[in-house]
């Protein structure tokens, strides 16, 4: 592709890592992996491993912050010093203060808050390894988790994150392109639903490229939510959990 | 960012009522749903800073200032310039804010706001170079949300950008492998006008510009950035619920005319 240093799509429309513009990375889901959590997944996503926990429906400390007529939904999405390059300063920064509120954000549409009132529900997110799309990858593991610890749901939210590579709509960055690419678009789906509850957009789309990349994360999402719902499956009616192969179709 | 004091009794009736009149397609200030409220534009109203301007939407004020200086570039863009935007809600701004460390809400207007600047790629930030890997030029713009009246997105971004448009920075040169500052003064090398417009969603009806009345009822917020030439550059939907598809695409095609529009004011005040 023209414009981009590392050659990161080739001319046979080959990533780097061998995939074509529409496929994602394997993704590998479990349900209930901890013994304390009320609920709890792990996903595997490309190189991300991440954990999610959920606790609740829980006494509200401190009570000021008491919803009178429904769940106060809390989360944090953070990273271990150990999951990038770099060793990461433990605190949270501001990018996870950041993040943590827009999965907060993307999960409390799928939750019937008003079911739970005077109530706080936790989710943690925990990322141990990061690659790219950790935000909707933590999302996709933490409505799993919510599942998971049977709070009352409308729908489940999956994430997927679509891009720019030069002037090519790819879904699922990985690390590389979405530091080399560019844009980036996580997106995050209630797929019964057929709504939006996260949309987060960098890199400089034209209207066309634009609507491609956001309906593209929509369909991906779709696919993803299939691969819930076999995780929640095998959790709840036995088998082992598996990693899915995801069979695309080229264009 | 509601920035509104949370009554749960007056919110509900107030929210009533502003959604009986958006069903006739009336506001409360009886502007038209896709109508901005008024901006006023002032640069240059901080002579210290190398740029820097007031911007008035409604009555929601943000002064933002621009600093140059030089800098370490990041080892992994050893030849760029540094930019860095920041948004503050001061104390005095709303009888709502409170001092102490930034609380979500002002961090993810910063980010935000940070984020339509550098990807629409605004400032050529290779132009800003020095000696690779060593030494760059840095512009920090800092904001300060005077007074909150809602749609601090939109504001903070205009005068990020009407600052950036009319600051002055001394022309540096390299002797013996030095860094000088010469007594020349030369604009920063802006190559494009973002201009961010934030639309909220009341019931089924999405309105451009929300004043704080307005966010205080509103279900759901996209911010979406645009360029000159139309392209989007950056978004973000904010409030704990969802946007369907369609509206995210009429939003899409809203940002990007009413953006036409404001961006022709910036260029007007900023020449």
């Amino acid at each position: 592709m023209a414009g981009t240093k590392k050659e990161l799509i080739d001319k046979n429309g080959v990533r780097l890592d061998g995939r074509k513009w529409n496929e994602l990375r394997p993704i590998k889901l479990q349900v209930g992996i901890m013994k304390n959590a009320d609920g709890s997944a792990y996903i595997e996503w490309g190189k991300n491993k991440i954990m999610a926990a959920v606790y609740g429906p829980k006494e509200v400390h401190p009570k000021h912050q008491v919803l009178p007529d429904r769940a106060l939904l809390r989360c944090r999405y953070h990273m271990a010093p150990f999951s990038v390059d770099e060793r990461k300063n433990p605190a949270p920064s501001r990018r996870e203060i950041e993040i943590s509120k827009v999965i907060r954000e993307a999960l409390v549409p799928a939750v019937i808050v008003e079911d739970y009132p005077r109530t706080a529900i936790e989710v943690w997110v925990e990322v141990l390894q990061s690659d790219g799309g950790s935000r909707v990858a933590g999302i996709t593991a933490a409505s799993l988790a919510l599942a998971d610890a049977g709070i009352n749901m409308r729908d489940l939210v999956v994430g997927c994150s679509c891009g720019l590579i030069g002037e090519q709509v790819v879904s699922d960055l990985d690390d590389t392109e979405d530091k080399e690419g560019n844009g980036d678009m996580p997106v995050a789906i209630m797929p019964n639903l057929g709504l939006v509850s996260l949309l987060q957009v960098d890199g400089v789309y034209t209207r066309e490229n634009f609507q491609k990349a956001f309906e593209l994360a929509i369909e991906k999402g779709k696919q993803i939510y299939q691969m819930q719902r076999e995780a929640l499956t095998t959790r709840f009616f036995g088998g082992e959990a598996k990693t899915t192969e995801v069979e695309e179709v080229a264009e | 960012m509601s920035m509104m004091k949370k009554n749960y009794v007056v919110e509900a009736i107030r929210k009533a009522q502003l959604l009986q009149l958006l069903a006739s397609g009336k506001r409360l200030d009886e502007r038209a749903l896709d109508q901005p409220r008024n901006l006023k534009i002032e640069t240059g109203v901080i002579p210290k800073a190398n740029g820097s301007a007031r911007v008035t939407l409604g009555n929601t004020q943000v002064l933002a200032g621009v600093k140059i200086a030089t800098g370490i570039p990041f080892p992994d863009t050893p030849d760029k310039g540094i930019l860095m935007v920041n948004a503050e809600i001061l104390p005095m701004s709303s009888p709502y804010a409170e001092a102490g460390p930034p609380s979500e809400d002002a961090i993810e207007l910063a980010r935000v706001t940070d984020r339509g600047i550098r990807e629409s790629e605004m400032v050529d930030l290779t132009k800003l170079g020095l000696i690779p890997g060593k030494s760059v030029i840095a512009v920090f713009v800092d904001c300060n949300i005077m007074n909150v009246d809602g749609n601090l997105f939109d504001a903070t971004s205009y005068a990020v950008v009407s600052a950036l448009r009319t600051a002055k920075m001394k022309k540096y040169v390299i002797k013996d492998d030095k860094v000088e500052a010469t007594d020349e003064l030369i604009p920063v090398p802006v190559e494009k006008t973002p201009v961010s417009v934030t639309i909220a969603r009341l019931g089924d009806r999405l309105v451009v510009d929300p004043s704080a009345e307005e966010e205080a009822s509103m279900d759901m917020r996209i911010t979406i950035t645009t360029d000159d030439d139309g392209n989007i550059c950056a978004s973000q939907k904010g409030e704990a619920s969802t946007i369907s598809p369609e509206q995210v695409l009429r939003a899409a095609d809203t940002s990007i005319s009413v953006g036409k529009a404001i961006r022709a004011k910036i260029l007007e005040a900023t020449r």
